[in-house]
């Protein structure tokens, strides 16, 4: 008789953490501005500027990058040291890589099994006024943080 | 140290991040060509001699790894070196990436004297 074998469940009690911070080096390297805590009754701007990356293999989920107009654009006129009237071409591929940069840097923080874990291209969407919905029962982690004194949200909809 | 160089990334954005590091690295680039998936790269070495690579790893079309190993059966990018520029930074990616032939690996997100740190050796080798 062959026994079961159960892959190791990861432990998900550290990852809320592991997210604020992949979510403030990748902006503090590669936008070049230090991520701020946020007041908990600080209210995040109209959000219309969403990045998803997939995360499949040993741990499947999504991850988004939540950002208004304005900040989409600072991050991509910071990223390319260009003024922000500049940089409306470049908004959907600055953020999209920005969050594919958290998402790698979060996905390299954790230890590695050896089992693939697979990251999407990412994917941007425009527009605030629709719902997320995960068609699977799992974990959501969200961490709200202030880039340039205006809320963005970064979140990990855990799927497996 | 004058040199042309490929930059593959499906971000723009992201290759023109690289260029300014490799000039923040002091290396002078006489030439750069730009492609957005290994592919495109390939079908770019037609018409350019580079002396140096950097390319990402998941792009669609053709990903990185895919390209490192097609390389080999480009005549005119025999011994031109390869350096990844990744998120995906796993001990197997690196292991992947480094057996299809790449000579390093920068992990995104990376500060211009990482890029510095990583380039600077691999173009030394090729002297």
């Amino acid at each position: 008789m062959t026994p079961n074998v159960v892959a190791a469940q990861p432990d998900r009690s550290t990852w809320l953490p592991l997210l604020r911070l992949s979510a403030c080096e990748v902006f503090e390297i590669m936008v070049g501005s230090k991520l701020q805590p946020v007041a908990e009754h600080q209210t995040p701007p109209r959000l219309e500027f969403t990045s998803m990356v997939g995360l499949a293999g040993r741990i499947c989920g999504v991850f988004t990058l939540c950002t208004s107009a304005r900040s989409a654009a600072l991050i991509a006129s910071k990223m390319l040291g260009i003024e922000p009237h500049e940089a409306d071409p470049q908004i959907w591929d600055a953020i999209g890589e920005v969050c594919n940069m958290i998402a790698g840097n979060f996905k390299n923080k954790l230890p590695d099994t050896g089992e693939p874990c697979m990251l999407s291209v990412p994917t941007v969407i425009s527009g605030g006024d629709y719902n997320f919905r995960p068609l699977t029962d799992g974990d959501s982690l969200r961490v709200m943080l202030a880039f340039e004194g205006v809320p963005i949200v970064v979140s990990l909809e855990v799927h497996s | 140290m004058a040199i042309r160089t490929l930059i593959i990334d499906d971000s723009s954005v992201m290759r023109k991040i690289v260029e300014r590091s490799l000039r923040q690295a002091g290396i002078d680039l006489t030439e750069v060509v730009e492609a957005s998936n290994g592919a495109e790269a390939l079908n770019a070495l037609k018409s350019s001699t580079v002396d140096l690579i950097l390319c990402d790893i998941n792009m669609p079309v053709m990903n990185g790894l895919e390209f490192v190993t097609q390389l080999k059966s480009v005549e005119s990018a025999k011994g031109v070196p390869v350096v990844m520029i990744t998120t995906e930074a796993s001990e197997s990616h690196v292991v992947q990436a480094l057996s299809a032939g790449a000579r390093g690996y920068i992990r995104k997100p990376f500060t211009p004297d990482q890029v510095k740190e990583h380039v600077i050796p691999v173009l030394e080798a090729k002297k």
